[in-house]
This record gives C-alpha cells, structure tokens and sequence, in this order.
C-alpha cells in the first residue's frame, strides 16, 4: 500500500488513534478488576451489604 | 425487564454483564469491516491518500459532540428527575468524551499539517473543539473535587448544561464563520458529497467507534456503581468502628 509523500502523518494518526483506543480499554478493565477486589476483600472482612443490613434495630426504651 | 427497571443499580449491572460481551463482539466486527473498508478505499483526488485520516477524524469529531450531548440528557435526568443512575452515565462518559475530542483534534491536526501546511490554526471549527476539549477536562476536575457523589453530580450537570450551548456553536461555526476548516460534507442539506466508496467506511467506522463509546460506557457505568458500593461499605464499617 503505498501512502504518499505524506506518510508519516497518516501512520501517525492511525499510531495515536490506538494508542488512545487501547488506553480506554486497558483503564475500564483495570477499573473493574480494583472494585472487584475491593468488594472481595470486604466480604473476606465480613462486610457485605446483607450484614450492613441485618443490623439490629435500636429501640429506645421509654423512660 | 421494563425501563424502569434500569433506575435499580443491582439490575443494571446485570444487565450490562449479560448485553457488554454482545456489544464487545459488535465493536470487534465493525472495526474489522470499517478498517478494511478504509483499506480499499481509494485516494482522494485533491488529497491523495492523506484522506485516510478521514475516517478516524470525523467518527471521533461527531462523538466529541454526541458524547457532551449524552452527557447534556444525563444532567437533566440528575436536575429534574433525580433518576439515581443519571449521574453515574454522566461521570463515566465525560473522560471517554475528553479522549475522543483529544483524537479528533490530533489527528486533524496531523490531517492539517500536509493539507494546510499548519498544525494548527485559531479558526472557529478548531477553537470551539478545543473549547469543548477543556470543558471536558473541567467537568472531569470537577468530579475529582467535590468528595460527595450527589453534590458534584449536581454541579458537574449544571456546567454540562452550560457546556451545551458550544454544541451548536462547533456544529455550525464553519457556515457562521470564514474558517479554513471545510464546511460540512455528510449531514447537510441536499446530502453528502463524498463519493460512496469513501462515504460506506466512513460510515463503517463511525458504527464501530460509537459502539466503541457504548461498550466502555456501560463497562464504566457498571465499575463507578461497584465504586460506590465499596464506598458505602467502607463508610457503614467506619460508622460500626466509631
């Protein structure tokens, strides 16, 4: 395939376009994983969202 | 599953875990069909092969504003409606919307260069882009400043909103304007005036980046609600300690 005089600047959008792209995906992924585990260590502390709200209700006693 | 449904954060990653590897294999195709596309697409007869530039510019110039657009809904969606997951869809569009603009201007600045013999130029079409660009990253810092998800979801939608008027300006800045920037060539009034066998990868590639934008949106819609989860847990264990 042959690009031109103008080369360079064709393969050099192509290069940033998915550098950037890659970027993207690599930081969503990366992303996901760290909340998964977060909320892994969490639930290995035995914090969950059941247990946050199995909490016992507090009734005040009338005086 | 009714729509209403989607306002329940538990339903909706749900739903982005079954829907995310479909989308994944779209993108993948589209990308395939519109890179070979842009493959055979012949030489411009001004430009030569600098035309190729074409259908990485202009899919990622047309997101630059449809992303600030969705953002523009989503705000009104946290302003009005209060709907519990208008703020996360506006959060996690806005670095996508910044990275998409960056592209736009790069490569049109690449794309600038051999064909205007500048990288750049302070003309209308270009400067309301770089506007939108640092309303990006403004919309971005303002996320990163306001500790409390709802008081910055707040805010980051009324300067969203406030964004919202550059749209019309980038849109039709070349035809208010004298701009070296080219007045528009595909949504115009009488249609398109690219040829068919450029105008079809163009349109390929427009296809694959938006189902681009779409995948890692819902991909980072579902990471920001996972976030917040963790947040309120660790918020409740702080309580219980105190």
């Amino acid at each position: 395939m042959d690009l031109g005089p103008h080369a360079d600047f064709i393969v050099g959008a192509y290069i940033i376009a998915t550098a950037v792209v890659a970027g993207l995906v690599v930081w969503v992924t990366a992303d996901h994983a760290a909340q998964k585990r977060a909320l892994a260590e969490l639930e290995r502390r035995g914090i969950t969202r059941r247990s946050a709200e199995s909490r016992p209700l507090q009734i005040k006693e009338p005086a | 599953m009714a729509l209403i449904d989607l306002a329940n954060p538990t339903r909706f990653v749900a739903l982005v875990e079954r829907v995310l590897p479909w989308l994944v294999a779209a993108t993948v195709i589209a990308f395939a069909f519109g890179l070979w596309g842009t493959y055979l697409a012949p030489d411009d007869y001004q430009q030569g092969a600098t035309v190729k530039i074409m259908f990485i510019h202009v899919p990622n110039a047309w997101l630059s504003m449809f992303v600030w657009a969705t953002m523009s809904a989503a705000a009104l969606g946290t302003l009005v409606w209060r709907h519990p997951l208008a703020d996360v869809a506006a959060k996690c569009a806005a670095p996508l919307g910044a990275a998409f603009t960056f592209l736009a201007l790069a490569t049109g600045s690449l794309w600038g260069r051999p064909m205007w013999g500048t990288y750049w130029v302070w003309d209308a079409r270009l400067t309301s882009e770089l506007v939108l660009f640092i309303m990006y990253l403004a919309v971005i810092a303002l996320w990163r400043t306001v500790d409390d998800p709802t008081r910055a979801g707040r805010a980051a939608a009324i300067l969203t909103l406030v964004g919202a008027i550059n749209l019309p300006i980038i849109k039709f800045s070349v035809d208010w304007w004298n701009t070296l920037h080219q007045p528009a060539s595909v949504f115009r009034m009488g249609g398109p005036t690219i040829d068919w066998s450029m105008l079809m990868p163009l349109v390929v590639m427009a296809i694959a980046f938006t189902l681009l934008f779409i995948s890692l949106h819902l991909a980072a819609m579902r990471n920001e609600i996972l976030r917040r989860r963790v947040r309120t847990l660790m918020l409740t264990q702080a309580e219980r300690a105190a």
